[in-house]
């Protein structure tokens, strides 16, 4: 020991500001606990739901009874999360994994990127048959198999953001972290864990916008002569589309309303309060993110204490040293005894991935031909035509509004959240009033089914454009101002070269969801009406409700292989050129 | 005088140190550097950007692992090796966490317990003049603040060397010469647990304010060229007509030619188009002849007072010089700079003028411009893929090498309007935008 410490009171400043404050329970600490119990009896009552065997289910089948409302909103939400749990155990793990081992990362990122482009709604059939085999005879079984579609929806985007996160750890924290000798756990809870923080919060928020939409999509579904109806929101929209019950499609969009309302505030805006402090930047400039309920939980006593007791475990993990610290590496030799390996783990892969295949096409070929493929690819493209006209229209519409918004910080800051809302609404909800339209109308399907397909995903082109145009540089502004730019000039030079990078963004996000709703969009139902729309979403709806597998399999290859090609051929590109002409630094 | 004998805390041996991707050229970052840093001395390796001397820090603080040579720490007190704490350029703090605890990070990766800690993390911080910062965050804090709790956070963990890494050059002036003010007086009462401190610098006057030995790099590969002590008691004084002569005479050792043994044709590594270039802006080099030209040099500038006269570090002023002296518009001779008689008419000539002079210089002195304007004559369609000239560079160098090289050859040449570059077709041409 060096470091003498003083106890004369120079401190003492300095101790006040860390010490717990010393006054009873306040208002605050009773708010929170208040919050914190009905979540908690929430939590309880909803899991011991979910445990019942399947006869309870058939039983006491989901109603339509305004009474059973909150239940099913709360059962949809618990499910919810237990798929964003999955999904950040799935991240954690395996993300971290691609980082660390040089031959898991030649499998899961490839992997990662091609079911990031997956249409995960053709999968639902291939996993509840899964789980319920996994679970004979129970409702749990029933569960998985729809926690599990709302997860693949939600986690390769976040691996692949955790992933890339931890490639990109700043040089200089990686050798203070080496230098002091940090041990791996040590080093993640520290180091990589908090800088990846920021990025993760974000796409867990992505994904759970995105999970909402497969919530009501999984719930009450039918494979084969199967039907079974989980209780919660998108079992109760289904039951009402059946019974054309108008009054009940109202109420889910009204639950599904307030459920989102309220986890926004309850849950993401807290978290992202607080995940501000791990943004890797050196400068408080910028005006940070705020939370009531985040303001609420810091002013308690109870809340920090109940953190520290949880801290104080994490603890003393940290103090074991997992593993030796990484000290000196040899870089250089090691390079060539790895190489030899690396080949031949390739080359294993291939073998695997191209028996994987034969199997897949003689799974296939045994019911389809040649021809039957070849109209597939043609449904492709009539549900390509569809998209691409869609993101066209949609940001025909949206790119000015969305600029006009984003130049007027009063406007942008009030109409930024509802935009976000919008996105984070399942809009397969709002599809029974569409329907009703059409038919009432006697509009043709093939046209009119297709705005659907976009209704819940140009809100991602809106409000990436917002911020586009709210990060446009006040200087330039200014310049284009005094040189009296204006008009179509102003637009071509100023305002469409400045969302550029937002607008790709916004539109990829928008695609790829496009074409994953077109297979609930593309084919619709309101009693015993059925609407179509020749396309390959209907495809894989059609083929999923007869349960024939073999045409689900290469309906969602199929479309698989449309989303992978256009990311490759068009956004990737555009997003690069943005990256590399349109950045403002 | 009493000699005291000084025990030696690291021996530095024939290091070397090789960078390279497999199949391509290597290079040689260092090369056969011995050091020894005894008990009781600041020593400072000085050298300019890539003389390897940062890579040297780093493989004595087992960041690194040279490919040859040995680093060893000798047994000193009970038995014990010295150990090493390291403060960066950069700071490298934790943004997310607090001061305290970013003082503490060391001490919690020993595994000192949590009561222990924060007593010894507070009497670094009191140590360093950080009271009151304790909760506060990086980012709240301006640059030397920063730049304290590095040395707070790499001086609780009780380390016999402390290494910096070019400490102040990320901090302004004023601020810059506080902290070393600072710390010399910390180290001077013996108020530090260290017993030497190794400090990596590009700043001669630094250099020659801090330390007690000075171990002079050259650069392309890293040697050590030279050492020199510094006998001028502390605290030292600058306007020091001793500490102004030493200044002065690292100066000329400093913009010497490399040693003779190698010949080589100039100032860069590499010779011919294989030459690596420094990225240096045509209106940086025209405010430099600018500069020599104007009274009271006269055509002949002493580099030092030129540095100071216009705010630059000399490091960023030596790449600047030396590309002068690549095209032939001035020369180095001894610490001073002398503009030749391309650099006087470039000085005194209009807009248009002087790009013809730039040219004619580009084209006759730099030969990657030469070449690349020759295939473009060559070709009826006066076009070609600037990939092309990167991978020929990439036989010669590594490939930031070979990008930044192209890049300055690129700029120069669009200012001379020897030819032009199309960025999103990444061609060259012979095209005049009309």
């Amino acid at each position: 020991m060096v470091f003498l410490s003083r106890s004369d009171g120079k401190h003492r400043h300095f101790d006040r500001s860390l010490a717990p404050r010393l006054a009873g329970p306040s208002w605050a600490d009773l708010a929170a606990i208040a919050l914190v119990v009905v979540i908690a009896l929430l939590v309880i009552v909803g899991v011991g739901q979910m445990r019942q065997p399947l006869t309870a289910l058939n039983a006491a089948p989901v109603d339509l009874q305004l009474l059973h409302l909150p239940e099913y909103a709360l059962l949809s939400t618990l499910r919810m999360f237990g798929a964003l749990a999955a999904s950040l155990i799935f991240t954690l793990t395996v993300a971290t994994l691609a980082a660390k081992s040089r031959k898991a990362e030649l499998i899961i990122v490839p992997a990662l990127d091609i079911l990031q482009s997956v249409p995960v709604l053709g999968f639902l059939t291939f996993t509840v048959m899964f789980f319920m085999n996994l679970f004979p005879g129970r409702q749990l079984g029933v569960e998985c198999a729809a926690i599990f579609a709302i997860f693949t929806s939600q986690a390769w985007n976040m691996a692949f953001s955790f992933y890339q996160s931890l490639r990109t750890v700043p040089k200089d924290l990686d050798e203070v972290s080496r230098q002091f000798g940090f041990s791996s756990w040590r080093r993640f809870v520290r180091l990589e864990l908090p800088f990846a923080m920021p990025g993760l919060v974000w796409n867990a928020m992505m994904s759970m916008s995105g999970g909402w939409f497969f919530v009501v999509a999984s719930e009450a579904i039918a494979v084969g002569n199967t039907t079974i109806a989980l209780p919660g929101i998108g079992s109760w929209l289904a039951l009402a589309i059946e019974r054309k019950d108008f009054g009940a499609v109202a109420w889910a969009v009204f639950a599904m309303a307030v459920v989102i309302v309220l986890y926004d505030q309850l849950i993401f805006r807290p978290i992202v309060a607080w995940a501000d402090k791990f943004r890797f930047e050196q400068t408080a400039s910028r005006e940070r993110p705020r939370s009531w309920v985040y303001d609420l939980a810091r002013r308690t006593r109870l809340l920090p204490s109940i953190i520290e007791l949880l801290l104080v475990a994490g603890r003393s993990l940290s103090a074991l040293s997992w593993s030796a610290p990484p000290g000196r590496q040899t870089l250089r030799a090691n390079k060539h005894i790895i190489r030899v390996p690396d080949g031949l783990w390739i080359g294993f892969i291939a073998v695997v991935c191209s028996g994987a295949s034969l199997w897949l096409l003689r799974f296939i070929s045994t019911s389809l031909t040649a021809a039957d493929i070849i109209s597939i690819v043609g449904l492709g493209f009539a549900t390509l035509v569809r998209v691409a006209v869609l993101i066209a229209i949609a940001s025909i519409i949206w790119v000015p509004i969305g600029v006009w918004i984003g130049l007027r910080p009063a406007w942008s800051e009030r109409l930024q959240p509802v935009a976000q809302f919008l996105a984070a609404f399942p809009a397969n909800v709002l599809f029974p009033f569409a329907v009703v339209i059409i038919i009432g109308l006697r509009l043709d399907p093939n046209i009119w089914l297709s705005p659907l397909m976009i209704l819940g995903t140009q809100w991602y082109i809106l409000f990436n454009v917002i911020a586009g145009a709210s990060a446009l540089p006040n200087d330039l502004r200014e310049a284009a101002r005094t040189f009296n730019m204006r008009g179509l000039q102003w637009w071509r030079q100023v305002a469409l070269p400045g969302i550029f990078p937002y607008f790709v963004t916004g539109a990829l996000t928008a695609s790829g969801g496009s074409w994953n709703a077109s297979i609930v969009a593309e084919s619709v139902s309101w009693g015993d009406k059925r609407l179509q729309a020749t396309g390959l979403g209907s495809f894989i709806a059609d083929a999923t409700a007869a349960g024939d597998l073999p045409r689900v399999a290469v309906g969602i290859v199929v479309m698989s292989a449309f989303v992978v090609t256009l990311n490759r051929t068009l956004w990737r590109p555009l997003y690069r050129y943005a990256e590399r002409r349109l950045r403002f630094d | 005088m009493v000699v005291i004998e000084s025990r030696n805390l690291v021996e530095v041996q024939k290091v070397r140190q090789v960078y390279g991707k497999s199949g391509g050229p290597d290079l040689l970052v260092l090369d056969d550097v011995d050091l020894t840093l005894k008990e009781n001395e600041i020593v400072g390796l000085l050298g300019r950007s890539g003389s390897g001397k940062s890579t040297l820090l780093r493989s004595i603080a087992g960041l690194v692992t040279p490919t040859q040579g040995v680093i060893e720490f000798p047994k000193i007190e009970d038995g014990q090796r010295a150990t090493v704490s390291m403060v960066f350029q950069t700071f490298a703090l934790f943004p997310w966490l607090t001061v305290l605890q970013n003082v503490e990070v060391g001490l919690e990766a020993k595994n000192v317990p949590p009561t222990d800690r924060r007593k010894r993390a507070l009497a670094a911080i009191d140590l360093i003049g950080l009271d009151g910062f304790e909760s506060a965050y990086p980012k709240e804090l301006s640059g030397g603040m920063r730049q304290r709790v590095g040395l707070a956070r790499a001086l609780v963990v009780d380390p016999d060397i402390l290494l910096m890494d070019e400490p102040f050059s990320a901090l302004d002036v004023l601020t810059a010469e506080t902290l070393r003010t600072d710390l010399l007086d910390l180290w001077s009462e013996g108020r530090m647990p260290i017993k030497s401190i190794l400090i990596v610098t590009h700043n001669i006057e630094e250099a020659v304010l801090m330390c007690d030995r000075i171990l002079l790099f050259s650069s392309n590969p890293g040697r050590v060229i030279g050492e020199i002590k510094v006998e001028i008691p502390q605290p030292r004084n600058r306007q020091d007509p001793t500490f102004r002569a030493l200044v002065e005479q690292i100066y000329v050792r400093m913009t010497q030619k490399n040693d003779d043994s190698q010949p080589r044709d100039g100032l860069f590594p590499g010779s011919g188009i294989g030459m690596a270039l420094p990225v240096v802006s045509t209106n940086a080099l025209a405010g430099l002849i600018e500069a020599i030209n104007a009274e009271p040099n006269n055509g002949r500038a002493d580099l030092p007072e030129l540095a100071s006269g216009l705010l630059y570090e000399t490091d960023d002023l030596f790449p600047i010089a030396e590309v002068l002296q690549l095209l032939r518009f001035a020369e180095l001779v001894g610490g001073d700079i002398k503009l030749l008689p391309a650099g006087k008419r470039y000085a005194l000539a209009d807009v248009d003028e002087r790009k013809k002079i730039f040219a004619q210089q580009l084209l006759s002195y730099v030969p990657l411009a030469a070449h690349i304007r020759r295939v473009l004559d060559d070709r009826p369609s006066h076009k070609s893929q600037a990939r092309r000239f990167h991978d020929e560079l990439e036989d010669f160098m590594s490939e930031s090498y070979a990008s930044r090289t192209l890049k300055a050859v690129t700029q120069w040449a669009r200012y001379a309007e020897v030819f032009a570059y199309h960025e999103t077709t990444d061609l060259f041409s012979l095209d005049d935008p009309t």
